[in-house]
């Protein structure tokens, strides 16, 4: 089967930095992915490349087959690519119904209609609400986004991305700055995911990380350390030494 | 309730603007009134580019310019009908506002206003320098006001009534551009242009078209200029211009369809009145934008939504806060 994700010897510099050094990946289709490392390791650097934030300097870059590596960002979207960002970039002047139909506009041909009411648009506020009472946050799809916690905010994250019906999901650190029962809401949500869509995952809280992921990519000063199943990963010297730190 | 209002507020405007040449009396109000629509065309066509999709130009009086010119020395010149050159200087102009848009789309934000700035003062150079076409200081003057269906626009009231026309065409059409599919996505580039590539638009193609029609509506507001005043001069493509249009969209509220007329019909009204009495009146007018900015910074309609706010807060003080 063709993977999901090929990532093949990709680097990336900022002037004299080297954030991201020939690092290669496959993710197969349906798997849970988890990427590690201490901070700076180049976790986010290499998410932005794959979904086309920022252009590569070398290497290669294949979702499902066909090679992305010099198409821009909206192109590779359609192809089946999602994201969540670690810092939470929503549109905050809007409802959180009017996010999730933005998200689901991107991916419908009506994003090229130039009249009709876009709040009137049945269909989309339908599907959006579904999205959002799959996150249980339906009852609040009329407030603003500005009156809403941090933890709704990310489960609204998450609930755009999957609107999105892709293929491949990048999470960049779900749980982030979650309370304990927050998290616990998340994984669940991640937990049922459907095996359809691929997903890479950034997370520190080893605890449901692990618990999640088949395999795992140890990356260390932009370079891909380890890579392997779970246990391979975990019970391996250097991830201690260089990640968990004991 | 609050429908209802709005229904009633829309028809009592739409009756005043009718009845506005009625009410005047003189043909020097009525004229002020259509100065002040033409002003809202250039407002609201530069308000697509400033409110909607974030992107602050200061070069959008040489659309009003190249439209103007175009059909000037096409009637002066070779002798065109009014169609004939009407149309030219609309395509030329949306076509320049195609190529415009290519280079200055390279950038945003501040250097962005720059690229248009640059651009814009090639034109008012061009229009100023190139006196062979253009006239050079003195202009084209001469040419004759349409006559739509036999009707003569040289009268005050009908042409009045037929820059009404257009201002509430185009007003029209920009009210349902913005709350299309689209029209949400634009908004969308302004506000998180990088999550918008990540959920699939194309920001630069959705930047680019809003920018040619805020191009095309400039040129339909430039027709309506240069007919209002049979007249065209480099003044009218200068930096104080394109200035003064970002004025009226800032200080009526960017990124409102109301804002950008409330705008212009301020800063024409201030600009006649005061001149009358004070030679100084364009001090004045960058005082009344330094208190507007001070205390209503999101523009005088935003301003105005929060007055009425708190005064039903006033009225109604048991009512909870939204």
């Amino acid at each position: 089967m063709t993977p999901a994700l090929e990532v093949i010897d990709l680097s990336k510099s900022f002037g004299g930095l080297q954030v991201t050094r020939g690092v290669s990946l496959r993710v197969e289709q349906g798997e849970r992915h988890l990427l590690i490392g201490p901070n700076g390791a180049g976790k986010t650097t290499l998410f932005n490349l794959i979904a086309g934030d920022l252009q590569s300097g070398s290497g290669s870059i294949a979702l499902f087959g066909s090679q992305v590596t010099a198409l821009p960002t909206h192109v590779r979207a359609q192809h089946g690519l999602a994201r969540t960002y670690q810092i939470v970039t929503l549109f905050s002047h809007d409802s959180l119904l009017h996010n999730v139909k933005l998200a689901l506009l991107g991916k419908s041909p009506l994003r090229h209609r130039h009249w009709g009411l876009f709040d009137h648009e049945k269909s989309l506020t339908a599907h959006a609400l579904e999205m959002l009472d799959s996150v249980s946050l339906a009852h609040k799809a009329n407030l603003p986004l500005a009156q809403t916690s941090y933890g709704e905010k990310r489960r609204l994250e998450i609930a755009m991305a999957l609107a999105q019906k892709p293929r491949l999901l990048l999470l960049d650190e779900p749980l982030a700055g979650l309370s304990a029962q927050e998290r616990e809401t998340i994984t669940a949500l991640l937990q049922k995911i459907e095996r359809t869509i691929t997903i890479v995952m950034i997370e520190h809280d080893m605890e449901v990380a692990l618990a999640f992921a088949d395999r795992i990519t140890l990356l260390h000063y932009g370079e891909v350390i380890l890579a392997g199943t779970r246990q391979e990963v975990v019970s391996d010297p250097r991830t201690r030494e260089i990640y968990l730190g004991y | 309730m609050k429908r209802l209002l709005r229904v009633i507020l829309v028809v009592l405007l739409l009756a005043l603007l009718l009845c506005l040449p009625a009410l005047a009396g003189a043909a020097y109000y009525t004229n002020l009134a259509s100065q002040v629509l033409i002003a809202a065309l250039f407002a609201l066509s530069l308000n697509l580019l400033v409110g909607y999709a974030g992107l602050t130009s200061l070069g959008h009086a040489g659309y009003l310019g190249l439209s103007a010119y175009t059909c000037a020395w096409l009637m002066m010149n070779l002798g065109w009908g009014h169609l004939a050159s009407a149309c030219a200087a609309l395509a030329l102009t949306t076509g320049m506002a195609c190529l415009f848009g290519l280079i200055a789309l390279r950038a945003t934000g501040i250097s962005f206003l720059m690229i248009t700035l640059a651009l814009g003062q090639i034109l008012w150079g061009l229009a100023y320098r190139w006196s062979g076409v253009t006239g050079g200081d003195n202009g084209i003057s001469g040419l004759t006001r349409p006559s739509p269906f036999g009707i003569d626009l040289e009268s005050a009231n009908n042409f009045y009534y037929f820059t009404l026309l257009i201002f509430l065409l185009v007003w029209g059409a920009i009210a349902i551009w913005v709350n299309s599919p689209f029209g949400v996505s634009i908004r969308g580039t302004k506000d998180q242009p990088r999550r918008m590539s990540a959920l699939g638009f194309n920001v630069w193609v959705i930047r680019w078209v809003t920018f040619v029609v805020s191009g095309f509506l400039g040129a339909v507001a430039g027709l309506m200029y240069v007919y209002y005043h049979q007249f065209i001069s480099p003044h009218s493509l200068s930096l104080a211009n394109s200035a003064e249009m970002l004025l009226m969209v800032i200080a009526g509220g960017a990124g409102t369809l109301s804002g950008p007329v409330v705008g212009a019909a301020l800063v024409v009204l201030l600009k006649t009145v005061a001149s009358a009495y004070i030679d100084r009146w364009i001090m004045l007018l960058g005082l009344v934008f330094v208190l507007i900015v001070i205390f209503v910074p999101g523009g005088l309609v935003a301003g105005a939504g929060r007055w009425r706010k708190r005064l039903e807060q006033f009225w109604n003080p048991l009512k909870e806060k939204p």
